[in-house]
């Protein structure tokens, strides 16, 4: 485990210290001797030195598989990082970073129906976090009513069940939407749950520009990773069109798009695919709502971004610093921006879910906290921090909070938020963000020669390039190459059991049962006519939806009922598996 | 020693499927291909397969196994349909495996009706390999 000594009988020539005692080499701990005996003080003189033992026998690469050097120095890093706030950002957006203000501590939650959220929305906001952010079920992932046969057994499982705009009233009852920024992740009836949340903030009084948050929406990263899909790509790609043009007119303080590579992480990707696929698909965004006659500036602004937090703690760093530089060029360079809010990457970012293990869950807290970390040098304008129990199922109680808690930590104890980007200016951080931004060009046009990023999707190219990275990450595993601690070493026999939360299957009646009581209620004529004219308008090219499903939201018309009326219009969609 | 003459020959049929809503298919995808590479015959369903098309699929391929990946929590009622229809349909000679984010608890029921194994977060993909091959060989 660490570094042998055994290099003494190896004809390496002894040498007098200070005091004229023989020293050997096999004294040349790798930890302790250097800044006692003769402390290389030149590069030459270190690399001598450093030759001269042995180096453990692991692979020395990042996570993604990138070789790193034994040392970097200032000849691998010749940029200059520039400043924070200043073109083109390496350094952070805003001038002041957590001097001025910390990230937003946004836990993702939800499960159950609307009335089980809420509670825990309330316990999440008492324990100090400062942003809400919803986890729908399966079934309103994908665009379907909580009583389709298809949903049997999901409701409520992997999120909270929303049906209708009564759902949504539930959902934040007692929670005022015109004061707290709320997230949503949803993406393929991203443009329906958006009019459910205008409409339900609208009949409280609340109208649509005020509110501030976000709505994930990011469509393509679904072909890509994720597989939450209810339309073909190019209708989908319109309905994002659609809510980034509605929202750039009428709510100048939401965000109609997180543009995410988490889940393209998360499905495997290396850090260099999660930067290059995430920064492509943006691009892709803009270059479509600037080609349905948007002016880059009325809607640049407004785009965020949702970036992973893996384990390898200094690639991360990179990783988010490159981002935000290819990001500002590209918008000014390229699009021609020229709002510098327009070039300011602003991202949320989660730390890495499938880095988490069954075994010996508490583990998991190190690796959060360590991740969040990354994160927060990373430069990252809000976070959330899983819990430990995430590879067994939704959190505790419990486990939620210690997530929350590992945030606080962080901002409150260790001091790296005294200063802006503490880790500018390291030889390796900088190094490896010029690698990961090269990494990235390369991609790029590497999907260019393929059509650009919907066609790169529609011909497989991501899905492909993840799934063989997804796979050569096991193989490092299975092979004992790689250490993931508690499962191919540090083994226990009897492992700790926690509580785990338990969905109870009487939540899924519940939720039909409030879905039925709309249906009743509800002036069913209405639903149709708003319906019908949803399915006139979606059937017009150049037609923006959102006046259309704002109608059909408040007639109480379901999630259901709206994507089934758009499917009638637009088709479905069937992947082509690679594996 | 030789092998015994039906498992001599025959590629082992396995169909890897994905039921319910759940899209999180990395773990499936990588078990599809180890088994492929392990010199089996693979059959990949695909995404948001009903219990019924998963059956379909296990007939229409004579499958010696399939392995149900589920990570969305809705196990215990797309398991047990699974296991039902196959029944149903006189297929008892399918070793059925299920991966995936399964609470230890919920295991021995699934043993119970009649899935051979459960293989959680953190299985290697070559036990998953040597067990499909030894249960398959043990019908």
């Amino acid at each position: 485990m660490y570094a042998t000594t055994a290099m003494g009988g190896n004809g390496c020539r002894p040498t007098a210290g200070p005091s004229g005692i023989n020293i050997r080499n096999s004294d040349f701990l790798a930890s302790d001797t250097m800044a006692t005996t003769h402390p290389p003080t030149t590069e030459a003189e270190w690399r001598a030195a450093y030759g001269l033992q042995a180096e453990r026998d692991v692979p020395f690469t990042t996570l993604s598989g990138a070789p790193v050097k034994p040392l970097y120095t200032a000849a691998d890093a010749p940029s200059d990082p520039g400043h924070p706030g200043v073109y083109p950002y390496t350094r952070g957006i805003y001038p002041s970073m957590y001097r001025g203000r910390l990230w937003t501590m946004r836990q993702f939650a939800g499960f159950g129906t609307a009335e089980e959220t809420n509670e825990r929305f309330h316990l999440l906001l008492r324990h100090g976090q400062d942003g809400l952010s919803t986890a729908f079920d399966m079934p309103s992932l994908m665009g379907r009513d909580s009583d389709d046969p298809l949903c049997l057994g999901e409701v409520g499982r992997e999120g909270v069940a929303v049906d209708t705009l009564d759902d949504v009233q539930t959902l934040f009852d007692g929670i005022d939407v015109g004061d707290v920024s709320v997230s949503m992740t949803i993406n393929a009836p991203a443009i329906v749950m958006l009019a459910f949340y205008v409409a339900a903030a609208e009949a409280r009084g609340i109208p649509a520009e005020r509110l501030r948050g976000t709505i994930q929406a990011d469509i393509l990263k679904e072909y890509i990773a994720q597989k939450e899909w209810c339309f073909p790509v190019d209708p989908a790609m319109r309905l994002c069109g659609d809510m980034i043009e509605w929202c750039s007119r009428h709510m100048p303080r939401w965000h109609p798009i997180s543009v995410s590579g988490y889940h393209i992480r998360e499905a495997g990707s290396t850090a260099g695919q999660e930067l290059a696929f995430t920064l492509k698909d943006g691009l892709t965004y803009v270059e479509q709502a600037v080609a349905r006659g948007l002016h880059v500036d009325d809607f640049a602004p407004r785009l965020s971004f949702f970036f992973n937090a893996q384990i390898d703690f200094f690639e991360e760093v990179a990783k988010l610093r490159a981002a935000r530089r290819i990001w500002a060029r590209e918008l000014r360079e390229t699009f021609g921006a020229r709002d510098p809010r327009s070039w300011r990457m602003r991202f949320h970012t989660q730390t890495a879910g499938v880095s988490l293990t069954a075994q010996q869950p508490l583990n998991n807290i190190a690796r959060t906290a360590i991740e969040a970390l990354a994160g927060v040098l990373g430069g990252t304008q809000s976070l959330h921090t899983n819990s430990f129990d995430e590879a067994l199922a939704l959190p505790t109680e419990e486990a939620a909070r210690v997530a929350l808690r590992t945030q606080q930590v962080i901002a409150h104890e260790t001091g790296v938020t005294n200063t802006i980007d503490p880790l500018g200016g390291s030889y390796f951080v900088e190094a490896l963000t010029d690698r990961l931004e090269h990494e990235a060009y390369d991609l790029f046009s590497r999907i260019d020669e393929l059509g650009g990023m919907v066609e790169a999707v529609k011909q497989g190219f991501p899905q492909r390039e993840i799934a063989d990275a997804a796979f050569e990450l096991q193989r490092a595993y299975d092979s004992g190459e790689r250490i993931l601690v508690g499962v191919n070493d540090f083994v226990d026999d009897g492992d700790e059991e926690i509580p785990v939360l338990r969905i109870d299957p009487e939540l899924e009646r519940k939720q039909i049962g409030r879905l039925q009581a709309v249906r009743a209620r509800r002036d069913a004529g209405e639903v149709e006519r708003t319906i019908a004219e949803l399915r006139a308008q979606a059937a017009r090219a150049g037609a923006n939806l959102m006046p259309a499903l704002l109608a059909c939201a408040r007639a109480h018309a379901t999630e259901g009922e709206i994507v089934r009326a758009l499917q009638d219009v637009f088709g479905t969609y069937r992947e082509t598996p690679v594996f | 020693m030789s092998e015994p003459a039906s498992t001599s020959t025959k590629k082992i049929r396995v169909v890897v499927a994905k039921p319910g809503l759940d899209g999180h298919d990395r773990g499936a995808k990588i078990i599809a291909r180890a088994l492929r590479d392990a010199g089996m015959e693979v059959i990949y369903t695909g995404l948001h397969q009903t219990p019924e098309q998963i059956v379909e699929t296990v007939i229409q391929e004579d499958a010696d196994a399939v392995g149900l990946s589920i990570l969305s929590g809705a196990h215990m009622t797309l398991v047990p349909r699974i296991v039902e229809l196959l029944a149903e349909q006189g297929i008892d000679d399918v070793v059925v495996t299920v991966g995936g984010t399964i609470p230890s608890d919920d295991i021995p029921e699934l043993k119970r009706l009649g899935v051979a194994e459960v293989f959680t977060p953190g299985s290697s993909t070559q036990a998953i390999v040597d067990f499909i091959r030894g249960a398959v060989a043990a019908r």
